[in-house]
């Protein structure tokens, strides 16, 4: 039985990047910006975190420094989208593509060196339950970080006012402005928290997941967690079960790869992408449905109107 | 301190002009302002950038063969933007180009006549094309997002290609290395000057692409759907015209032109099907496509100044010892440039400081 805890605690830990990236996204989104970025963001989150951690030695301030990086990075995203009003498809492509230049090249040195993972929780006794004990005492810190994300994210958007007044920009930018909210920096905030979120998800991958730098280390992950945007309608909770579905099938074809079943390989490592394929194709098959769900603002720049 | 916009009355036709000039300088400065944070003298690492590359016939010659492949891409890429059919798997259509197009002469190494090269290069756009037709399907069909889809198959043709390099489609006398048969002469795309430099003619299909798909946008009633249904897609339905025809159209011409950029690089510059071909060029593209102002014409001057980034990066590492992922920095960072400097041809913008713009009104 203890096989069953490793595996539920493996496909946690792949999802656990995909959820929190998703979730950041996710925020963005509800305001009304299409953030094509998730991937460039998270891959300076990963190599900052990893720098960091190394020349400090700490790396809790290695997964400080990937979130203040996300949103730092993600400000550039802001200024041009939102400022300048420009074409936010385009602004957030050339931001994965920066980030992934920037990335290669703050990384080279690092390439090889043994990183420093970021220690599990551990708590005497209660770690060591059977079957749940460290699925539920036992993980990493930014996995707990990622319930917790979820859950605030979830009671912000629809249980407090700035969400409704977030909801209400993602909406009907236009009518947000006529009642006086400042839709420019409302967005502002948001498009830093999805980029906080972004860094701190390239942290969780090489802090915890690979402990190590390698380029491109977040392999089109980010793109997975725009596609779970959609695939879960822009729900927090829908988001959260994605990610794990997600995190089932890569883990699905590792374990494949591993016991060999005559399959290449390589074939084996496309089913996550063409998972998303056929999960977006199934969502958004409903026209209708797929209007109703979506910001109604989303990807439209706003300039207001003085 | 914030940024207002004013919407001009009509479009800017200097900026028009100027904007991609101004990102140029812009990625100049960011670049210099690079360069010294890494300790290097800003002017000598811009001169082995960007000016020594040019001082070469062989990297001339290079800069045709990095070129060419931005070019056609980044044609087909433009006719997609235009039509707001956002295809960024230019790179999974390259490489599914590269892939059928290759099968010639893989599986039938006798077959040389001065039929092989043409149908390689046939092959190579259906291989770009189908790879392209699947998101336009999925959009039309099952309206599903192009952007997620297309480059989610960029990841899978990818891995595909890797399978075929070093399973089926690997020489079996390689010694066990990746990488099919060498081509046989039949089967190369010529250099255009062998005793002076690789430049093969891909360089010319990519002129000629250029040239006729600028002639259909500008001349042809197609040419004008296209301009409409991504101006104003209302007006287009009004008139007739059918956004899942364009999307087919649009998807299947910048396939085709990837996939013929895909079979061009490997049957000119590479000579091999190998476990990979493309150091980025359809994702390099898009920016291409961009400084182009998604003009064919323009795609010619902005495919060689991005050509020179590779160069420049591998120039840069030889000669100051700075990573050539400096080139990656500046494809990004000039893309920023270019997207925030066409801000100025429908807006004026102004600096506001924030306290100092309290007058009457208010500023909301």
């Amino acid at each position: 039985m203890d096989i069953a805890q490793n595996i539920l605690l493996t496909i946690m830990t792949a999802a656990t990047p995909l959820l929190i990236a998703a979730i950041g996204e996710l925020v963005v989104e509800r305001s009304g910006v299409l953030n094509l970025g998730v991937e460039g963001m998270m891959v300076i989150g990963a190599v900052c975190g990893f720098a960091a951690t190394l020349l400090t030695g700490s790396p809790w301030l290695g997964m400080l420094a990937a979130i203040v990086a996300g949103a730092l990075i993600s400000l550039l995203f802001g200024v041009l989208t939102l400022s300048l009003a420009a074409n936010q498809v385009a602004t957030g492509l050339s931001l994965t593509l920066l980030g992934l230049g920037l990335s290669g090249m703050i990384g080279e040195s690092f390439v090889g060196s043994a990183g420093i993972k970021l220690p599990s929780l551990s708590i005497p006794g209660l770690s060591e339950i059977p079957l749940v004990g460290r699925l539920v005492f036992g993980q990493d810190p930014i996995f707990y970080l990622s319930l917790l994300l979820t859950f605030g994210v979830a009671w912000f958007l629809f249980r407090t006012r700035a969400g409704l007044t977030l909801r209400a920009i993602g909406d009907n930018h236009a009518s947000a402005h006529a009642l006086g909210i400042d839709v420019i920096r409302i967005r502002y905030l948001a498009v830093m928290f999805g980029g906080a979120c972004a860094g701190l998800a390239g942290a969780h991958l090489s802090l915890v997941y690979t402990p190590q730098w390698v380029e491109n280390m977040t392999a089109g992950r980010g793109w997975i967690a725009l596609a779970l945007v959609v695939f879960a309608s822009w729900r927090p909770w829908r988001v959260l079960g994605g990610a794990y579905l997600f995190g089932a099938v890569s883990i699905g074809q590792l374990h494949a790869q591993a016991l060999g079943i005559g399959v290449p390989s390589q074939f084996l490592s496309a089913l996550p992408y063409l998972a998303t394929v056929v999960v977006l194709v199934i969502i958004s098959r409903d026209r209708r449905l797929t209007l109703m769900n979506t910001p109604a603002s989303l990807g439209q720049p706003f300039v207001p109107d003085r | 301190m914030r940024i207002e916009l004013q919407k001009r009355p009509v479009p800017s036709a200097l900026f028009a002009v100027l904007s991609p000039f101004i990102a140029l300088g812009l990625t100049l400065v960011a670049g210099a302002i690079l360069f010294m944070a890494l300790g290097k003298n800003p002017f000598d690492a811009l001169y082995a950038f960007f000016i020594e590359p040019l001082t070469e016939m062989w990297s001339i010659h290079e800069l045709t063969v990095k070129a060419a492949p931005l070019i056609l891409i980044a044609v087909g890429l433009s006719v997609c933007y235009r039509s707001n059919n956002w295809n960024i798997g230019a790179e999974g259509q390259f490489i599914m180009g590269g892939i059928l197009g290759s099968l010639v002469p893989i599986l039938m190494p006798g077959f040389q006549s001065w039929l092989t090269l043409p149908l390689m290069l046939l092959l190579g756009m259906v291989g770009g094309a189908a790879w392209g037709a699947i998101p336009a399907f999925l959009k039309t069909r099952f309206n599903t997002n192009e952007i997620l889809t297309s480059l989610m198959l960029v990841y899978t043709a990818q891995l595909f290609l890797d399978w075929l390099a070093r399973g089926v489609l690997r020489d079996p006398n390689g010694n066990n290395f990746p990488g099919s048969i060498r081509f046989p002469q039949a089967a190369r795309l010529p250099e255009i000057l062998p005793s002076q430099g690789s430049a093969h003619y891909g360089l010319l299909l990519a002129i000629l692409a250029a040239l006729m798909v600028w002639f259909m946008l500008r001349f042809t009633l197609n040419g004008f759907e296209v301009r409409v249904l991504g101006a104003n897609p209302r007006a287009g339905r009004f008139a007739g015209f059918s956004q899942t025809r364009m999307t087919f159209f649009a998807f299947l011409l910048s396939g085709a032109l990837a996939g013929l950029a895909g079979i061009a690089e490997v049957s000119g510059a590479i000579g091999q099907l190998r476990e990979t071909i493309s150091p980025g060029y359809g994702f390099t593209a898009i920016i291409v496509a961009f400084l182009g102002r998604l003009s064919p014409l323009g795609a010619i001057a902005a495919g060689f100044m991005l050509a020179l980034t590779y160069l420049g990066g591998e120039a840069a590492q030889m000669t100051l010892g700075i990573s050539d992922k400096v080139g990656r920095v500046f494809q990004g960072l000039l893309l920023f440039f270019v997207l925030g400097c066409d801000t100025l041809i429908t807006y004026r913008v102004r600096l506001v400081w924030r306290k100092a713009a309290a007058g009457a009104g208010g500023q909301a």
